[in-house]
């Protein structure tokens, strides 16, 4: 091996080392923030119906998450006799994994240092529509797999639902996109530095953010993603008045940790998407003093946290739909009204003079 | 370099490997799960090309869209093995004369035009020159609403003629459904959903029409 | 290599080590808890009873017509990704291009609307 060899493959091992560390404390440090956004879930879920909620395991309950982590991997893992072993397998392997890799492109922060992202790419916001559109799989597998009534139709349910409520999805990231003019997370943040408010001669602040130009998008978004997340009220493929558990009914231990892991990852990607496209990321919302001292990253968190409360308190506060009205929510109501959107957005880009 | 060379042989084996599987695999939906692993060795070969707007709509497309309806549909059949077999051997003759066809043709192909590289290149040039620094989906967007227009329009209205077509092959109305109408709900008020009737002692009551309590 | 595949490789690599936290914690039950089926454990659930038939039945063709709607319906919108990035290049031709495109595409979807098949029943 010559030395010019030796440094390529030191080059590239620490390249990868890098990587593999970056991705480990992405990983983890989600993993981390996870267990106490579900802590967080049951204690808003608790306090809406004055009950406390989990507070034995630990001071206020804090390791809850943890002590669930352990009881679910010593369970006993039962896989039932008429399911495809392969399949039932792999379905919550794939769940958990493919709701992981979405954080693979999603900036928390930007500063001196560059962007705090694992992979940049320029079709970041497509990359996390595709990711999100093979949410799908995991429940059809499962469902398919298990050979049993509830969770095949729980996945059939969860499969048209999800579909139904993507399309809306994507035509709000249209919309964003057309403001921002780009595909790349990064730059539709840096899109927001400047908008509304500083058209009217103010610093930059949370008026610029597209929440405000876009507010009906926003509200669109904010419940397709709690559709697509089959997040209540629209938790039908596992409505437990029905369908016991939906896809899950066979599912035990490890298995069903991972698919419970996997839509929490789901519903805060969803959280951190709608923090990047609609809320300004990790720009503070006012551009002064004491507020701008704080780093990005911090201000990112808050915000995912925050959307992530209102899913809670929805969860604790809507009952649950019907599937003839979801749908007609979903193709009757969002779907003309974001398609409209679009091209009035256009319009008054192109129109406007902001072209 | 070798790096690239190691993932596109990755890919490609992967891809094919799949792609057998899919006929191989005896069971419908395990052969619909090697078809999605197919798309995704193929989105990630269409990444190593530089395509990557192609690559994730791939994904999104067919992996997201078209294969959950794959998915559907062998799930829809009620799988009976023995009459599968049995048809694959009574079609296996005419399966056999297109495939053998389509490869004669193949084969032509490479006969006429050779294995050169060359003619790759070629059909590069034929389209126009992207300025470098330019994202590969703003760079089709350039061209696609304003130079191939009238391909564009032509595929919105192959998109319409599929979704009348999907319409008219798959819509079935049920008899005797009754269907829930929002706007008549929330359009409902105390004046037209209630009646107060005066009961007189010892007499029932009489509806004043039939339609109130519907 | 180029700077367009070095920013895939890191997605690579984030998806083996994602990969791997899932095998792990799908293996680790299998290694340390108790394994115990027995018949009625390993049955398919169905509120007690034994199945009455296979899970495996027939549904409602409306799940495959939702399906085959979607699919138009996303790649009506991956046509507008290409042109919401480059709008403001495209000018008025590619914006007015955009919106007969979505005309002809609107009166598919009223006449979706009109034949009901947007009902779910």
């Amino acid at each position: 091996m010559t030395q010019e060899t030796i440094d390529t493959l030191w080059t590239y091992g620490i390249w990868l080392l890098t990587v593999i560390g970056f991705s480990l404390l992405m990983i983890v440090g989600l993993l981390l923030i996870i267990a106490y956004l579900l802590l967080m879930d049951r204690k808003v879920w608790a306090a809406v119906q004055m009950r406390k909620g989990p507070n034995v395991v630990g001071p206020f309950g804090l390791f809850q998450s943890f002590a669930d982590l352990l009881k679910f991997v010593f369970k006993e893992p039962v896989i039932p006799a008429g399911a495809d072993k392969g399949v039932f397998l792999a379905a919550p392997v794939a769940t958990a994994t493919l709701a992981l890799t979405a954080w693979a492109v999603i900036p928390v922060s930007e500063n001196d240092w560059g962007r705090w992202v694992i992979a940049d790419l320029n079709v970041g916001v497509l990359y996390l529509l595709a990711i999100s559109s093979l949410g799908v799989y995991g429940i059809i597998m499962g469902g398919w797999a298990s050979n049993s009534k509830y969770p095949f139709m729980g996945s059939l349910r969860s499969a048209a639902q999800m579909v139904s409520y993507e399309v809306s999805i994507g035509l709000v990231i249209v919309t964003v996109l057309l403001c921002a003019g780009s595909l790349n997370l990064t730059e539709i943040v840096n899109a927001q530095q400047e908008g509304l408010g500083t058209g009217i001669g103010l610093p930059n602040s949370f008026l610029d953010w597209y929440w405000l130009p876009l507010l009906p998008m926003f509200v669109v978004f904010f419940i397709s993603a709690l559709a697509e997340t089959n997040r209540p009220p629209f938790d039908l493929p596992e409505a437990e008045s029905e369908l016991v558990a939906g896809f899950m009914v066979e599912y035990s231990s490890t298995p069903y940790l991972l698919f419970m892991l996997g839509e929490y990852v789901a519903i805060t990607t969803m959280c951190a998407l709608t923090t990047i496209l609609f809320l300004g990321g990790w720009l503070p919302p006012i551009d002064v003093a004491p507020f701008n001292w704080i780093p990005g990253f911090f201000w990112f968190l808050l915000k995912v946290v925050a959307v992530f409360f209102m899913f809670a308190m929805v969860k604790a506060m809507v009952p649950r739909y019907r599937y003839d009205q979801l749908m007609r929510l979903g193709w009757k109501v969002f779907l003309p009204l974001s398609l409209l959107m679009v091209v009035v957005v256009a319009g008054v880009l192109q129109y406007g003079g902001f072209v | 370099m070798t790096l690239i060379a190691f993932f596109f042989y990755v890919f490609a084996v992967l891809c094919i490997a799949s792609a057998a599987m899919v006929i191989i695999a005896r069971n419908p939906v395990h052969a619909v799960l090697f078809l999605i692993l197919a798309f995704f060795n193929a989105a990630g070969l269409f990444v190593l090309l530089g395509a990557e707007f192609l690559a994730m709509l791939l994904v999104i497309v067919y992996v997201g869209a078209v294969a959950v309806l794959f998915l559907f549909v062998v799930m829809m059949l009620d799988v009976d093995f023995a009459e599968l077999k049995a048809g694959f051997i009574k079609n296996a003759p005419v399966g056999a004369v297109v495939g053998g066809i389509v490869l004669v043709e193949l084969a032509l192909l490479f006969i006429v035009h050779g294995f050169d590289l060359g003619t790759a290149g070629k059909l590069q040039a034929a389209t126009p020159p992207i300025e470098s620094g330019i994202a590969n989906t703003e760079a089709l967007g350039r061209l696609i609403y304003t130079k191939y227009v009238y391909f564009f329009q032509a595929s919105g209205l192959i998109l319409l003629v599929a979704m009348i077509g999907a319409i008219v092959l798959t819509l079935r109305h049920k008899e005797g459904v009754k269907r829930q109408s929002i706007a008549a709900q929330v359009a409902r008020n105390p004046a037209t959903a209630v009646e107060v009737v005066k009961v007189p002692s010892g007499s029932a009551i009489v509806p004043s029409s039939q339609g109130q309590n519907s | 290599m180029t700077q367009l595949l070095l920013e895939y490789l890191p997605i690579a690599v984030f998806l083996a080590v994602a990969l791997a936290i899932a095998l792990a914690m799908m293996i680790a039950p299998f290694i340390i808890a108790v394994r115990n089926p027995d018949p009625e454990k390993v049955s398919a659930y169905e509120c007690g009873f034994d199945a009455f038939d296979d899970a495996r039945m027939k549904f409602d063709v409306r799940f495959y017509l939702v399906c085959l709607l979607f699919i138009i319906f996303d790649l009506e919108i991956a046509f507008l990704f290409p042109w919401a990035a480059a709008f403001r290049d495209i000018g008025l031709f590619g914006f007015w291009s955009m919106i007969i495109f979505l005309a002809v595409l609107t009166i598919g979807f009223i006449y979706e609307w009109k034949k009901g098949a947007l009902e779910w029943d």
